[in-house]
């Protein structure tokens, strides 16, 4: 099923019966970038992997690769909250100015 | 095993992805993501929703944020709607319907107003009956999703719509239920109380406790709602913290009916530290309502030193 076609005036007979949805997290698709106000900016530099910021994204917009260490932002995903930068304990998440 | 909390955030990856449609900085998908983590990788999971900000924002057709199997039904029956799908399961599994070496673990969510009141009696049952699943209920003390009306999660004096304060009433009038111990009065194998902090251990080795333990569980953790609670939306680890430190939210877990206090503060920190960030309380600080402070702080204090007292009545020899 193509989702992007989707919108309130689409018939009932396009829809999957019962509102099922078969494709498990595909709400990855949907960008919520564009909810941001304020943008976090992740400071390689500063940065000591200590891994408290991993869980606290709302978002999921902090990815953590194989290696056990962060990777930037995902800002398709960032809703720009700032939860991250209140949790590192050493400035490595500035707000962008 | 010990607790690696990198190894657990690269090794599992998200089970609720992002592209839900929760409010920045919402302290309830971080939980549920934790909470998830807490199934093994090869174990498939069945979640069930009560109708709350979760439900809402993460299941708009044609997209869900849940890569395991969800249902949702109406707002009171998430515990009657799993405790059916895990006796399907079993039965099935009876059968040979199944493959023997695939596991399913049962796991609802609901808020404080699906779980304290709408959904209290179809959870009361499915831990009665003993299902093997869990249930987990993100406390953000009001009814957030349809514009902040009070629930019986709701502390008392808090400031929400259906309990304004004002000059006739000083905001919510009664005390807040304590649903994990009427949850203890069910005698099941596993109830914990927990909320996000540090680095997540708490929340996560309760949730593998929860998951793992055969029977039914139950999990409450508090998720601060930037919204409902009126803080700083940055503030959310903070705010966890500073519930955990004033032992307004003490974390604890009954095990087989022995309680054990998961977190003692090193310094108790005085309720004033965890009410003064939030709007909902800012009546509390005005001059001539000092006896409200007072009030909430006695209330604190006689139940954390019950739950001091449990932990030692029950771990008699």
């Amino acid at each position: 099923m193509t989702y992007d076609k989707l919108n309130t005036s689409t018939p009932w007979q396009d829809l999957t019966i019962g509102g099922n949805i078969y494709d498990a997290g595909n709400a990855r698709e949907f960008k919520t970038g564009d909810w941001r106000s304020q943008k976090p900016i992740w400071i390689e530099e500063k940065c000591t992997q200590c891994g408290l910021c991993f869980p606290v994204c709302p978002d999921d917009a902090i990815p953590v690769g194989k290696d056990q260490k962060r990777k930037d932002f995902n800002y398709d995903a960032c809703k720009g909250c700032m939860v991250c930068a209140k949790a590192c304990p050493f400035k490595a998440i500035e707000k962008e100015v | 095993m010990a607790y690696n909390h990198k190894e657990i955030m690269a090794e599992r990856p998200s089970r609720l992805t992002s592209g839900h449609r929760m409010c920045a900085g919402c302290g309830a998908p971080s939980v549920a993501r934790m909470i998830l983590r807490a199934v093994k990788p090869e174990d498939h999971a069945v979640i069930a929703n009560a109708t709350g900000c979760m439900e809402v924002s993460t299941f708009i057709y044609p997209y869900t944020a849940w890569t395991d199997s969800f249902i949702h039904t109406a707002f009171e029956c998430a515990g009657a709607t799993l405790s059916g799908a895990e006796a399907a399961y079993k039965s099935m599994k009876k059968q040979g319907k199944l493959p023997e070496d695939k596991n399913t673990k049962f796991i609802a969510f609901g808020g404080d107003g699906g779980t304290y009141d709408i959904g209290l009696q179809s959870l009361s049952g499915a831990m009665e009956r003993g299902h093997d699943m869990v249930y987990v209920c993100y406390d953000n003390g009001a009814y957030m999703n349809t514009g902040i009306q009070r629930s019986s999660a709701t502390p008392r004096f808090a400031d929400t719509t259906t309990s304004p304060a004002g000059t006739v009433i000083p905001g919510k009038m009664q005390v807040r239920k304590d649903l994990s111990k009427v949850m203890v009065g069910h005698h099941i194998p596993y109830v914990a109380q927990t909320l996000a902090m540090g680095n997540y251990k708490d929340l996560f080795e309760k949730a593998e406790k929860a998951i793992y333990t055969e029977g039914a569980a139950f999990l409450n953790v508090l998720a601060p709602c930037p919204r409902g609670w009126g803080y700083n939306t940055e503030d959310l680890i903070q705010i966890n913290k500073l519930a955990a430190d004033t032992c307004y939210w003490p974390l604890y877990e009954v095990i087989d009916g022995k309680y054990k206090i998961t977190y003692k503060p090193a310094k108790k920190l005085p309720i004033e530290e965890f009410l003064r960030p939030q709007k909902r309380f800012a009546h509390m600080f005005k001059p001539g309502n000092e006896w409200m402070i007072k009030e909430f702080q006695d209330e604190v204090d006689s139940r954390w030193q019950e739950l001091l007292d449990l932990e030692e009545m029950t771990n008699k020899e």
